[in-house]
């Protein structure tokens, strides 16, 4: 059974509360057709668990597939540095197919992100973040992407809402009562 | 041919079987000329498989990750050489990929990995030492990616032996 190696911690991005029962880890890559078809998923369970999830997105670039997503990744990273990642992320998985940096100078705009930040961005700055993400998925069974962990376990079941809930509401359930 | 074919995955501390097989239409590799380094050896049913995420290109992904650990990878299916070379191109691969194609699945056959119903090879990992020995093997359930957490675990166990050689 493959476990999350890099615990959830304050450099992680993170909707909803630390003391969340369930805390779902996504490995995403903003390229991906399935993490962008997992999107709205994660969007409907999140509204379905409410305060009792903890969302965490993490970096999975598969770059040699897909060239847009390591500029994609660093963008939404410049991003939370000014406190506007998941702004960013949802952004980027809503405009999956626009993803060129021409694109993501555009959005940039439009959220906020100054050019010299994004240039910043494209030069590297925030490659070592990405590169903790990647590496830590891979060391914890990341298969592919998206990669889904329940309270730190890989979750292989289907990705449906309704399956997602049950089984986020069991880990729930089973979770041992926060410290 | 009479080769005892093993009834499960040959476990570790098991001699790699031998094997040469074609990587190309031009060009065969053979176990022994990939000794000297740790071996990842990836079994897998079929070229194409429809999802982005496959195994074969996520450890394309992480090749470099291998690579820091000294190790080389190969991945085998039954599919012949015009076929892989078609997948390799198109997933931009940058390692080999053997054609296990005649006689169909021997070697998939000798490592214990065949699935004979079906005619494909199992999704099977092997971590094989400089020497040649089997020293992790763990079949996944066929429709599940492994990922390669069980890989890097099993590179990480050889680490010590190897500076041993080497020292």
């Amino acid at each position: 059974m493959s476990r999350l190696f890099i615990p959830v911690n304050a450099q992680d991005h993170a909707e909803g509360p630390d003391t969340a029962p369930v805390t779902l880890v996504e490995y995403g890559d903003y390229e991906c057709p399935y993490c962008g078809e997992a999107y709205p998923v994660l969007k409907a369970v999140q509204r379905a668990l409410g305060d009792r999830l903890r969302f965490v997105f993490r970096n999975f670039p598969i770059s040699e597939l897909h060239p847009d997503a390591v500029a994609a990744a660093e963008f939404a990273e410049a991003a939370a540095q000014a406190g506007k990642f998941w702004q960013a992320h949802d952004m980027l998985y809503e405009r999956q197919n626009a993803l060129k940096e021409s694109d993501l100078f555009a959005y940039g705009e439009e959220i906020g992100l100054s050019p010299q930040v994004l240039h910043r961005a494209f030069g590297g700055a925030f490659d070592s973040k990405i590169e903790v993400d990647f590496s830590g998925g891979v060391r914890s069974g990341v298969n592919g992407t998206p990669t889904l962990f329940i309270n730190g376990v890989r979750y292989d079941g289907p990705r449906d809402a309704d399956s997602l809930i049950d089984a986020l509401n069991q880990a729930a359930r089973t979770a041992p009562v926060h410290a | 041919m009479s080769y005892d074919y093993p009834a499960a995955v040959l476990p570790a501390g098991t001699t790699a079987p031998s094997f040469a097989l074609p990587a190309t239409p031009d060009q065969t590799v053979a176990l022994e000329e990939l000794r000297g380094r740790p071996l990842i050896l990836a079994f897998y049913p079929a070229d194409w498989s429809p999802v982005c995420g496959d195994q074969m290109a996520l450890y394309n992904q992480i090749l470099p990750e291998f690579h820091k650990a000294g190790a080389q990878l190969v991945g085998i299916s039954v599919d012949g050489v015009w076929c892989h070379a078609a997948f390799a191109a198109d997933r931009k691969l940058h390692f080999p990929l053997l054609a296990d194609f005649e006689p169909k699945g021997e070697v998939a056959r000798r490592y214990g990995v065949y699935r004979e119903q079906e005619g494909i090879a199992d999704r099977a990992l092997f971590v094989i030492d400089a020497e040649g020995v089997i020293r992790w093997s763990y079949v996944s359930p066929l429709g599940i990616n492994p990922g390669a957490d069980g890989i890097l675990v099993a590179l990480d166990k050889l680490a010590p032996a190897l500076q041993g050689v080497q020292s």
